[in-house]
Order: C-alpha cells, then sequence, then structure tokens
C-alpha cells in the first residue's frame, strides 16, 4: 500500500530535490540514494516503493536537471502530487514518461501518512485512510500519449525519426 | 487576431501561419546548446536506444562550463562522454577548455544567437537568449536527446504577459535591480509556462548585456520564455558579434496581439534590490537589508560575469580593500582577456579578491566557493534557493555587481550608491 509523505511547503526547488553536488553522475540508482536530502535527510530510508510525495505549488522550480525526476524515480517513488508544478520539470516528468498529478484538493485532504491508492486512468486517489475519494485531472491525451510510449525517445522512435 | 513575437517565432518554426496561446506544436530547431552536466546523460540515452546521431553537427554549440576544469573524477567522466561525442559527430562550434565559458555567455558573444529563430539548451536559464529577439527555453535530458538527434521538438505555446518599463533607469540601479523587482512583484511562479516579453522605454538605455540579465533570470518568474523585441541596439550587437551565417529574420508583436496581462514598470523610482533567502522573488529595496553581516561575496555567473558587470565592480573596489572573502569569475575567456587588458585584474587583486577561470562553478553551489553551514554571501547570480550555493543551512543574497561590490568592501550589505 502507497503511503503519502507530505511537505506542505510551495517551491520545493530541484536543488533540495537533488543537490548539485551529486550532478557529477547520472546514474539513476546513485541519485536516488541523495533524493530530497536537503529537504528530509530520512525521506530515502522512510519511502517504500510507490509511496508519493505530496507538496504544494510549484514543485520542481529551479534548475532544467531531469537528475530530479530520476532521483524520485529511482528512489521508487510512485507520483508526485503537488498544488502544481514547475514547468521545466513537468515536461521533464512526462518526457521520462513519469506521470504527475496536479490536485489542490488531494494536497488539502491527504495527510503525512495517510495510505493512498491511485487509479491513473479513472482520474481517483483514495485515501484509505480517511476514506476520502478525490477526483483528478488526467494529464492530457498527448502526455499520456508519451508516457504509455515510455517517454518521449520511445515515442518520436514509434513516429520513426 | 494579431500575434506576439513570441507566437510568430514559433509559427514559422512549426510551418504555421499562425498559432495561438495552447496550441501544441512540432518545432524546428534552429540551435541546441550543450553543457557538460545535462548533454552527458542525453548522450547515453541516444546511445542506449541506437539512435546516436546528430539532426546537424553545425547547429550544436557545446560548451563544459558547470564542473569545468573537472572537479573531480565523476565530473572528469562527464567531461569525457561528452568530449568523444562531440568529437565523434565532428560537432562544429565545440568550446574546449581554455575557450569554453559559461554557457549564456558563451553562445550570443560568439555570434551563436540570432532573431526569429528557436533555441533550446539544457539549462534553464537559456531563456537569457531571448534577448536577442530569438525564441529561447530550456529543457531536460531526454528533451536534448531529441532535439540533438531530430532537430525538432514539441512545445504549447505560451500566452504572453507584458512587462512596460518606464523611465531612466536612477544612478546604481541596474537592469539587475530591475528583473529583481519583477520577480518581487509576481513571485517565482507568476509567469509560469507563460512568455515574459519586456518593452518600453527603459530599455533603450540598457546594453544587449543589461538585457540579458533580465532575460536571464525570467525563468526565476516561471517563464517558458523572456524575449525583448529588435532595435538598434540588438542590430549593433549583432553586427559585431554573428560570425559564419549573418542574415536572419525580425519579427515583432503586433499591435493588437493578445496579452495574459499588463506590467507597468516606473524604473525611475527603482532602488538598488536584494533579493533576501531563499527566493529570488524575495527582493527588497537595499534600504531594508543593510548592514547585514556577509561572509562572502560572488561576482560572476551568466546573469552578471559580463564586461560592463566586471567595470562597474572594479568601479567601485578601485583603491579600496574587501572585508570578505571575495570570488570574481570573469564568464567567458574573452571577457577574462578584456578585463585583464583593461586593469580591471589589478583592481581586482589590489582589492584582495580571488579571480578564477571561466566556469559556474559557486554559482550553482559546484565547487570554487562552497559556502559553510550558518554562512552568507552575496551574490550576482540569479538563484538563491536553499542550499544553491552549498550547505542547506547557508544563505544566499542576490543583488547587482555594484551592489556585490559595495558589500564586499564594508563585509554587509551596502548601498553602492554611496560609492558612485
Ligand atoms: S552560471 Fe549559474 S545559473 Fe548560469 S548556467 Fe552556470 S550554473 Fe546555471
Amino acid at each position: 500500500m502507497a503511503k503519502a509523505h507530505v511537505y506542505k511547503r510551495d517551491h520545493i526547488n530541484t536543488d533540495e530535490i537533488i543537490p548539485a553536488r551529486y550532478l557529477n553522475t547520472d546514474n539513476e540508482a546513485e541519485l536516488a540514494k541523495y533524493c530530497m536530502e536537503d529537504l528530509d535527510k530520512d525521506f530515502v530510508k522512510k519511502a517504500k516503493p510507490g509511496d508519493v510525495i505530496v507538496a504544494g505549488d510549484d514543485f520542481g522550480c529551479g534548475s532544467s536537471r531531469e537528475h530530479a525526476v530520476w532521483a524520485i524515480r529511482g528512489a521508487k517513488v510512485g507520483t508526485v502530487i503537488a498544488r502544481s508544478f514547475a514547468r521545466i520539470f513537468y515536461r521533464n516528468a512526462i518526457d521520462c514518461g513519469f506521470y504527475l498529478i496536479e490536485s489542490a484538493e488531494a494536497v488539502d485532504k491527504i495527510k503525512d501518512g495517510d495510505e493512498v491508492e491511485i487509479d491513473y486512468d479513472a482520474g481517483v486517489i483514495r485515501d484509505k485512510t480517511t476514506k476520502a475519494k478525490i477526483k483528478f485531472m488526467p494529464l492530457p491525451d498527448f502526455a499520456l500519449e508519451i508516457i504509455h510510449d515510455g517517454g518521449l525517445l520511445n515515442h518520436i522512435m514509434k513516429a520513426g525519426i | 487576431m494579431g500575434m506576439t513575437i513570441t507566437e510568430k517565432i514559433l509559427a514559422r518554426a512549426a510551418g504555421e501561419k499562425t498559432v495561438v496561446p495552447g496550441q501544441l506544436v512540432d518545432a524546428k530547431i534552429d540551435v541546441v546548446m550543450c553543457h557538460d552536466v545535462t548533454t552527458p546523460p542525453a548522450i547515453t540515452m541516444l546511445v542506449e536506444k541506437g539512435i546516436d546521431r546528430v539532426f546537424d553537427p553545425n547547429k550544436i554549440v557545446v560548451t563544459p562550463d558547470h564542473f569545468q576544469p573537472a572537479k573531480d573524477i565523476k565530473s572528469a567522466e562527464l567531461h569525457k562522454r561528452l568530449d568523444e561525442w562531440a568529437k565523434r559527430h565532428k560537432i562544429k562550434h565545440y568550446y574546449k577548455l581554455g575557450r569554453a565559458g559559461v554557457c549564456h555567455a558563451i553562445l550570443p558573444e560568439q555570434g551563436h544567437i540570432r532573431p526569429g529563430e528557436v533555441i533550446v539548451g539544457g539549462d534553464s536559464h537559456t531563456c537569457t537568449y531571448g534577448a536577442l529577439a530569438a525564441f529561447s527555453t530550456g529543457i531536460g535530458s531526454t528533451d536534448l536527446a531529441a532535439s540533438i538527434a531530430t532537430g525538432k521538438l514539441w512545445f504549447k505555446v505560451p500566452a504572453s504577459m507584458k512587462f512596460v518599463l518606464n523611465g531612466s533607469l536612477p544612478h546604481g540601479v541596474y537592469s539587475k535591480d530591475v528583473i529583481l523587482a519583477v520577480i518581487g512583484r509576481i513571485g517565482t511562479d507568476g509567469a509560469l509556462y507563460r512568455a515574459m516579453e519586456f518593452v518600453g522605454p527603459t530599455l533603450k538605455e540598457m546594453t544587449m548585456e543589461a538585457r540579458m540579465t533580465m532575460t536571464n533570470m525570467a525563468i526565476e518568474a516561471g517563464a517558458k520564455n523572456g524575449i525583448i523585441g529588435f532595435d538598434a541596439v540588438t542590430k549593433a550587437y549583432l553586427d559585431s558579434h554573428l560570425k559564419d551565417v549573418k542574415d536572419y529574420t525580425v519579427f515583432e508583436s503586433d499591435p493588437d496581439a493578445e496579452y495574459l496581462s499588463t506590467e507597468v514598470f516606473d524604473c525611475s523610482k527603482l532602488e538598488p534590490m536584494v533579493a533576501q533567502p531563499h527566493l529570488p522573488s524575495n527582493a527588497v529595496p537595499i534600504g531594508q537589508c543593510k548592514g547585514k553581516a556577509m561572509d562572502q561575496a560572488y561576482i560572476g555567473s551568466c546573469t552578471n560575469g559580463r564586461i560592463e558587470d566586471l567595470r562597474i565592480a572594479a568601479g567601485i573596489m578601485k583603491g579600496k580593500e574587501v572585508a570578505i572573502r571575495t570570488i570574481v569569475v570573469p564568464a567567458t575567456p574573452e571577457i577574462w582577456k578584456q578585463a585583464k587588458d583593461e586593469g580591471l585584474f589589478d583592481v581586482f587583486y589590489e582589492a584582495g579578491c580571488v579571480i578564477s577561470a571561466p566556469t559556474c562553478g559557486a554559482c550553482l553551489g559546484g565547487f570554487m566557493g562552497i559556502l559553510a553551514a550558518g554562512e552568507k554571501c552575496i551574490s550576482t547570480t540569479n538563484r538563491n534557493f536553499v542550499g544553491r550555493m552549498g550547505s542547506p543551512k547557508s544563505e544566499v543574497y542576490l543583488g547587482s555587481p555594484a551592489t556585490v561590490a559595495a558589500s564586499a568592501v564594508e563585509g554587509k550589505l551596502t548601498d553602492p550608491r554611496k560609492y558612485l
């Protein structure tokens, strides 16, 4: 069962998700060890595969480093739910085939440690702890297509380059 | 209905007559900027997918900058991957150590940016090039891989916001202060997904370098791109910087183009600004924070590491000594040489500064000036997030080169106007 790790703050930036001191590698397993280190140094210890990060506005602002998405994905995080995302982070996640959920309601309702279940196709988050059922707007079709193809490179290869 | 300059450039690149905000387009890329952090992963992706190719070896510009000269073994390996790839594909514009510099300073300086073109780069501050009436935006490694291999990329056409800059800048107030005031007003996500178009009479008094300081920081308001229309200043800069390809297309916003919003600034009322930790939008006039003790001053980066920035800083430091450790980083080898030839290095040396080779270095907390827990740095860079220049317990304050130089001399946040 996926657990929610709630960081209510706005503007959680790419330096906190993966600090520049680790940018000398692009090895996902290596990056995963430091995921969210400057925000919560115990995050990697606490997070179990499939868990979700819940945050406020403008998650992933700052640098264009895709390392931020890789670190989160490498740490086996299932998705990030935020009130809003910074543009490049959002785009990088889609390009990597990593699903993000934008939902103010979810951020308001989900408490730290809640058990959540996500139905991506139906656009529903079930908070098993509070029994809340939260609807979210699924990603736009073009983004879903890229994600279903396994990321942008597979997507353009399918179309033929 | 009319179109904005951003819409016109994207329409041309997508082969469309018109585009509207929100529309998805496949745009042809004119220039791809590659550096040492985000390009090596893109290369690996391409190799792993069996599509190790480049769309045009003449349209890719490579400059290692973030960790150059290599700061450790791992970054040396990133450089090696970049170097082997650039040679394998005969990349024409490859700036190696000695000619390499901070990407967003090198590309315009070496004539790689032309109006009307679409430029992408594996770096968030790629929006800098919009100062030259181009559409330019930062992307991650997967987008970079796709751009390198195909010369095309998907874009959602951004809606535009207009920023009208009126009035002459007072003495001691610079374009850095203007952009800090803009971001202070709209917030770090105030232009999320949007184009920030700067217009107005204040621009006429700004050099191309000063304009680039502003478009550089468009991303700090969340924008997709920052852009300034073509004028005599643009033309003069291009005339003296373009090298092999000298023709370009000038687009301008139609009078009836639609803007999401218009923000007007009376720049004549502005004061030197400082963005306090930990957001570029925490900008206040120097009067509200002066006197705060600093541990380090940093003059450099793609925001303010150009020759006029170094001249301003040297002008203030001349004949004085700095009270805190002060790092000066000319952004490119050409700027470095010019600063040396103009005698600015003598001023910095006499003042007790250290002068570095061109690198991103400490701007991103890479190396050459990392902050310890509890330390404070006044910096000419663009970002003051938690941990940006070192320890997550350190603090970064952003200001103009004048504010940083004056603060270096006094060892505390200082109004530069008393030295001008
Ligand atoms: S100087 Fe700083 S902001 Fe500019 S490209 Fe380098 S690291 Fe990024």
